[in-house]
């Protein structure tokens, strides 16, 4: 009689396949629970990361080097920012391009004569210096950008959120805005700017124009794209170029940051969801180990069959224990499957790159297997510790 | 076939509470013996079967097996000694409903370290042995009740155990049935398997070459001293089945 005669992995696993296979509604219902948690989890997760893996190709396409540069807001009256800033700007060596805007205050445009004036839409008028859109790394739906040189005819781009309030969403030889009380040609029309949202709620002008409305010449905004390798140089060096004597009052931001940030503030909401997964795990361990109980309990007799047959203590524990792995390790699979799916659908749906990380998945089912074993230990002890005669017992 | 005993136990008692189930039972049973233990309920018998086939332990007294001294042995070796000396034949089958007639049959090798494949052929084989060589892939809702005692046969000797206890084998068969069984297990003792059958059954332990009656705990009448095969015996056992049969 040898000592060491074991069950091997592959008989265990078909012992566990064929207790399930025979009990397939009980498996269904009982797996549905782990399947839902996981689901849940690897959903979250994916969708957070496809979102994630979105910003990510924004940010690469924008570019992460963009600075603007505006009066500090702060208590009283902080000084505009030098009609010359924009030429400073463009005096630092790592700064590569820039341009500028500059409100106009009394600057109102509207659809034709005939709208009140109150009605504005919330769209303003900026005076542009430079290629605004190529700086901020945005497009043009349509048409071009405004030829700002000194004597244009009066011309106008719309952002596109204004383009859509002033019903112009595209080009053509006809397309006119009533602004300062006279017809003047669009000329482009912009697409949504990721890095400089507000931007979409006005229209730029040339400076020609802006002046007849009574713009007095500061810019509020410079951006600035610098070099990529030397951005917080350049941030530490922007406000004195444009106010040597005062930097304190001249605030540079990297808008790429508030957009990361605009991301990271999901977070918090992405864990209290990995949350409810979480509980779903816990009841579906529960939930398998309460199966596992019961199955226990039906199958007295066939456990002493097979210690009539010569199975040991250890045989019966770890057929029970294979048979809880399985199932759980079934429910994982399923809500892998499931939650991949709910991400692929969503993240298409939004127009997102799908991202899945592959340790949201491994980690998925390694935690089945852990909810497996632990769920089983208990009904598997008590298996192995069913009397043997319990075959010549139960009728 | 005579020789050392497969199966001795020597003032073997055994009580649960205050109950003697046991009173001191002493048995030989030798090598290639077919021997009915026969008795009422209550006799005493089924907590001897348990005892013999090592799923309970006696309260006192020595059960030897094969050899084996029984009461030294741990639980995980007597789980071996019944994997390689005890093959198991219950009065309600106990098939995997599931699993075809040579999967179950398997089975009984799956704890004596058999690889997959022998366990399969020897299956086969132990099927064919017992006359269902067609039914091999057949479930056992699919068999009749004497095609799944038989197919339990198999499972019990697909191992070549050193002993085979039938508990009641033909309890729950109609007649036909039960008799081919009760022929099949003549056939395998005449093949050399030492064969144990508990039974209420005057009449079918009549029929067999030695009978240990049962009453009380303790051991009525035994019509053999270990040795017991032939005619002689099987006449000596007739005779006894009317003495019972009178008694009642």
């Amino acid at each position: 009689m040898s000592g060491r005669r074991t069950v091997g992995a592959g008989d265990l696993l078909r012992l566990g396949v064929f207790g399930l296979r025979t009990r397939p509604a009980r498996v269904v219902l009982s797996a549905l629970g782990i399947a839902i948690g996981i689901a849940a989890m690897i959903a979250v997760v994916g969708i957070s990361s496809s979102s994630k893996a979105r910003l990510d190709q924004v940010l690469d396409a924008l570019g992460t080097n963009v600075l603007t540069a505006t009066p500090v807001e702060g208590f009283g009256d902080s000084p505009p920012l030098p009609p010359t800033a924009l030429d400073s700007v463009l005096r630092q060596d790592d700064v590569e391009s820039a341009a500028a805007v500059g409100t106009v205050p009394d600057g109102h445009v509207y659809r034709n004569p005939f709208i009140p004036a109150p009605e504005t839409k919330g769209i303003g008028v900026l005076a542009a210096w430079g290629d605004v859109p190529e700086v901020l790394g945005g497009t043009l739906g349509s048409g071009r950008w405004i030829d700002d040189r000194a004597g244009a005819v009066p011309q106008v781009v719309l952002g596109a959120q204004a383009a859509r309030a002033l019903g112009v969403d595209h080009v053509r030889a006809d397309s006119r805005v009533w602004l300062g009380g006279q017809w003047v040609q669009v000329v482009g029309v912009l697409q949504p700017m990721q890095l400089a949202e507000d931007l979409d709620t006005q229209v730029f002008v040339p400076r020609d124009l802006a002046t007849s409305l009574g713009f007095d010449g500061a810019p509020t905004s410079v951006f600035t794209r610098v070099d990529p390798e030397r951005v917080e140089q350049a941030r530490d060096v922007l406000a004195g170029a444009i106010r040597p004597g005062a930097p304190q009052d001249v605030g540079v931001t990297r808008p790429s940051d508030a957009l990361a940030a605009k991301d990271a503030t999901d977070d918090s909401f992405t864990g209290l969801l990995v949350g409810i997964g979480g509980v779903a795990l816990l009841v579906g361990g529960i939930g398998v180990a309460n199966t596992m109980v019961i199955t226990v309990l039906e199958r007295r007799a066939e456990v002493g069959v097979r210690r009539a047959l010569g199975a040991r203590r250890r045989n019966i524990r770890d057929q029970f224990l294979v048979e809880s792995l399985l199932l759980s390790f079934l429910g994982g699979v399923a809500g892998v499957v499931l939650g991949v799916g709910v991400t692929i659908v969503f993240a298409v749906g939004q127009g997102w790159p799908v991202a899945i990380p592959v340790w949201a998945v491994a980690g998925g089912l390694g935690a089945t297997v852990v909810i497996g074993g632990v769920s089983g230990l208990y009904p598997a002890a008590r298996a192995a510790r069913i009397p043997p005669t319990s075959a010549l017992a139960a009728v | 076939m005579s020789g050392q005993p497969v199966l001795s136990l020597r003032d073997v008692t055994k009580t649960y509470g205050d109950v003697g189930a046991l009173r001191g039972v002493t048995l030989d049973v030798a090598p290639g013996e077919l021997v009915a233990v026969v008795g009422p309920s209550g006799s005493g018998k089924s907590t001897m079967l348990n005892i013999v086939g090592t799923l309970d332990r006696p309260t006192s007294g020595t059960v030897t097996i094969a050899g084996n001294d029984v009461s030294a042995m741990s639980d995980d070796a007597l789980s071996l000694l019944r994997a390689d000396h005890i093959g198991f034949v219950f009065q309600h089958f106990h098939l995997q409903a599931g699993a075809t007639a040579a999967e179950n049959v398997a089975d009984g090798l799956l704890y004596a370290g058999t690889v997959r494949r022998e366990r399969q052929q020897r299956a086969v084989r132990a099927l064919e042995r017992v006359g269902l060589g067609h039914r091999v892939d057949h479930r056992p809702n699919q068999l009749s009740g004497g095609e799944k005692q038989r197919v339990a046969i198999a499972r019990a000797i697909v191992g070549d155990p050193t002993i085979l206890l039938a508990d009641e084998p033909t309890g729950a068969l109609d007649t036909a049935s039960g008799t081919a069984v009760l022929e099949l297990l003549r056939e395998l003792n005449t093949g050399g398997t030492t064969v144990l059958v508990i039974t209420h059954d005057l009449e079918l332990a009549a029929s067999l070459p030695r009978q240990v009656r049962m009453r009380d705990g303790e051991v009525e009448h035994d019509s053999g001293g270990g040795t017991a095969s032939g005619a002689a015996a099987a006449v000596d056992a007739a005779g006894l089945a009317l003495a019972i049969r009178g008694d009642r």
